[in-house]
């Protein structure tokens, strides 16, 4: 266990990193929350906070807003909307956290399903006084489609409601209620004041009844390594590494995607069928004993097999599906509406495959949740049921049990852009 | 250990545990690859600068031990810091990696770049010679070393980040980007500008450079220098840079925190002289990176988005 241990050592309380998504509006206070994690952290600097101050003046407004600080762009600026998905940072001494802070409004679907498909966390932000909304609704179902695992409940604005613990257990009702048919994870609820500070970053004095973890403690402790190290080796290959006439080594460089990898252990080549053993894991000058799930390696293998990009090593155990036409529900993300016409580029781990529209099966209005029949077309912002046929076969898992290779985007042949995304279902007998 | 390890589900108590620069570090090598296996003709921008250093030897994990499947260029401005060059040309022929430099002054020569005069900052020009450049090599990809916790307008930058046959950059027309699926695609004449390390920030920057135990420039860390209080940044007396009337110059202890064209680039005072150093002082600053030390992103509001709608890094 040579450099691994070496490592493990100097880095005992850093545990990696943490990306969420904060959903909710400007009402809820989710600009208030992200500037007081984001100060509270230490991770505003004080020529933004005088940047944001003069940007607010220029507005004609007195309150410092906080908004402005993601507000990176200058049409954004102008029209007074957030137009994009804003990445923003902080760390403690525990981890680093990325947070994905998306729009409230305008295109708000695309930008959610784009912020919530890299998070591990979402904080669902409720205003105390008003409850479970629609709005909250259509948040929840997205962060649940999109597979992120883990939901906190923000349970804001405490203080307009006088801390009542009343208030915050109708509400964690209310909640509970809708979100029994979706089939969430774990879901947390945490009361808090983001304007006062209570229970953010700090417990704050408002709300003694409360015992458990504020925001920032349960951010911490979501152990996401362990999750894909549990599912079984998807290690999909970017490139065959050949330096060339002066040595034989022939590596196979790409991301274990999940499971964990040891030196010696069997694995399965797809599409070719055949079988090999690791007989090294290498980094740069380093050979390690063992990759885990996020690690981006080059792999040796014990037999000379024809492997290149777009090909993939699993586990022989628990192989994925290999599929020329697949399920999925996909969100249209392109202003063009979606005809059955088109033909696409279809991207999955580091595989590009020829792929049309086979079926369009219905469509799913993300207030009511609700399946609707299948439309003729579809518009911006729209979540359906689609089948896909393929020039090539994929090798699949469910999007709910493997993000990385249960996911996939279109890419419009003419114009080359990302016109949809999509999450792969397999039937539930075969998985 | 390891080889008992059939199953992952015994092995979760002693699996190793990976540090938030090991995430930051393979999410890197992983976006590289996707690069040199999608685009045709990439090329990675290597100015001697930290965060292009980071660049390098992210290049390396990625690919050794194979060579780099793409050169490097460097636009230079001819207002470089000397330290800065020596280290460029040092850090390339150490790699045994192919360097390309293409000059701003080559493209005044041209007359495709006009400025008003000898002194004024060349940063903006850049642009210019360096879509001269891309257009001279055919190239498809070019690899930044921009980070978004650098400025606002990079906060909402793609990791794939398209460009039309102008060069120019549509923020409010991105392409989508979810989990690690990236669209290289472009036609011909369009390319892609690749930042595989938008998500570190300065402490991560530093603490890599500690961890991997990188040479930078010695300009990075704490020097005696003829420096001029101006607007409240410190502006290094230079041939470019002299004082102005009334302008007194003192002898200060100061490092760079970023390192670009003379004529714009200010360091800080501090007496840090190692990375971990670097570090503890990143760690207390109450000033961001560009604002303490950069007097051209001080203009407007969005004077980087506008040069980055012009072509610029």
């Amino acid at each position: 266990m040579s450099a691994i241990g070496k490592r493990e050592l100097t880095a005992v309380a850093d545990t990696g990193v943490l990306r969420f998504i904060t959903a909710g509006s400007v009402d809820d206070g989710k600009s208030t929350l992200i500037g007081r994690l984001l100060h509270d952290t230490r991770a505003i600097f004080e020529d933004q906070l005088a940047a944001v101050q003069r940007a607010t003046w220029k507005r004609g407004q007195d309150e410092l807003d906080l908004s402005l600080l993601t507000d990176g762009l200058e049409a954004e600026r102008e029209q007074g909307i957030t137009i994009d998905v804003a990445y923003r940072y902080f760390a403690t001494p525990r981890r680093k956290f990325i947070i994905a802070d998306t729009p409230g409004h305008e295109q708000y679907t695309r930008n959610m399903v784009t912020g919530a498909s890299t998070a591990d966390a979402a904080i669902i932000l409720i205003d105390a006084r008003k409850g479970v909304l629609t709005q909250t609704r259509r948040h929840t179902y997205i962060a649940h489609l999109l597979g992120v695992r883990h939901i906190i409940v923000a349970i804001n604005k405490m203080d307009l409601v006088d801390f009542d613990e009343a208030v915050f257990n109708r509400i964690r009702t209310e909640f509970l209620e809708f979100s029994q048919s979706l089939n969430l994870g774990e879901v947390r609820f945490i009361p808090m004041s983001a304007l006062r500070g209570d229970q953010v970053v700090e417990p704050g004095l408002g709300l003694p009844w409360y015992q458990g973890p504020t925001l920032l403690a349960a951010l911490e402790v979501i152990n996401v390594q362990k999750e894909a190290g549990l599912l079984p080796v998807r290690y999909p290959v970017q490139l065959v590494v050949r330096p060339g006439t002066s040595t034989d080594f022939r590596g196979y460089a790409g991301k274990l995607v999940s499971g964990v990898l040891s030196v010696g252990d069997e694995l399965l080549v797809l599409p070719s069928n055949r079988t090999s053993k690791v007989r090294e894991i290498v980094f740069l000058n380093q050979i390690l004993d063992v990759a885990v799930a996020g690690d981006s390696v080059t792999v040796v293998l014990e037999d000379e097999i024809d492997i290149s990009r777009g090909d993939m090593l699993c586990d022989p155990a628990a192989p994925p599906q290999v599929l020329k036409s697949i399920s999925a529900r996909i969100c249209w993300m392109s202003e063009q509406p979606l005809s059955m016409a088109n033909r696409f580029v279809l991207k999955h781990t580091s595989r590009s495959v020829k792929a049309k529209i086979g079926t369009l099966v219905d469509r799913i209005d993300i207030n009511t949740l609700q399946h609707e029949p299948a439309p003729k077309e579809l518009a911006m912002n729209d979540i359906a049921r689609v089948t896909l046929s393929l020039a090539q076969p994929l090798f699949v898992d469910a999007y709910d049990v493997n993000r990385e290779t249960g996911s996939f985007i279109l890419i419009d042949e003419a114009s080359n852009h990302t016109v949809a995304v999509g999450m792969i279902e397999l039937p539930a007998a075969k998985a | 250990m390891s080889a008992v390890l059939k199953r992952p589900i015994n092995a979760s108590k002693t699996l190793p545990v990976r540090s938030h620069l090991d995430w930051l570090e393979s999410e890197a090598i992983f976006i590289l690859r996707e690069l040199a296996g999608e685009c045709a003709n990439p090329v990675l921008f290597f100015s001697g600068g930290k965060d292009s250093i980071i660049l390098l030897r992210l290049a390396e994990k990625a690919f050794r031990p194979a060579r780099f499947p793409f050169p490097l260029l460097h636009i230079d401005t001819g207002h470089n810091f000397k330290e800065v060059i020596d280290f460029r040309d040092f850090r390339a022929a150490e790699l045994g990696e192919r360097l390309l430099v293409r000059s701003v002054e080559d493209s005044m020569k041209r007359g495709t770049v006009r400025l008003r005069s000898e002194l004024e900052s060349r940063n903006a020009a850049q642009s210019v010679t360096l879509l001269e450049a891309i257009g001279e090599f055919g190239f498809d990809a070019a690899i930044g070393g921009a980070r978004r916790d650098e400025e606002k307008a990079r906060a909402k930058e793609r990791v794939f980040s398209f460009r039309d046959e102008f060069g120019q950059w549509d923020p409010k027309n991105q392409r989508p980007e979810l989990w690690s699926l990236y669209n290289t695609r472009v036609h011909k004449g369009e390319h892609m500008r690749v930042f595989p390390i938008s998500n570190w920030t300065e402490m991560d920057v530093w603490q890599y450079i500690e961890r991997e135990k990188l040479a930078v420039p010695d300009i990075y860390y704490a020097h005696q220098r003829q420096v001029i209080r101006r607007k409240g940044l410190l502006v290094p007396v230079t041939p470019l840079t002299p004082p102005l009337p009334g302008e007194t110059i003192e002898e200060a202890t100061v490092r760079f925190r970023t390192v670009g064209d003379i004529t714009c680039t200010c360091p800080v005072e501090s007496t840090a002289a190692t990375p971990a150093e670097i570090i503890a002082e990143t760690a207390v600053t109450t000033i961001t990176e560009r604002g303490a030390t950069r007097m051209d992103d001080q203009t407007s509001e969005a004077s980087m988005e506008r040069r980055k709608k012009e072509g610029y890094f």
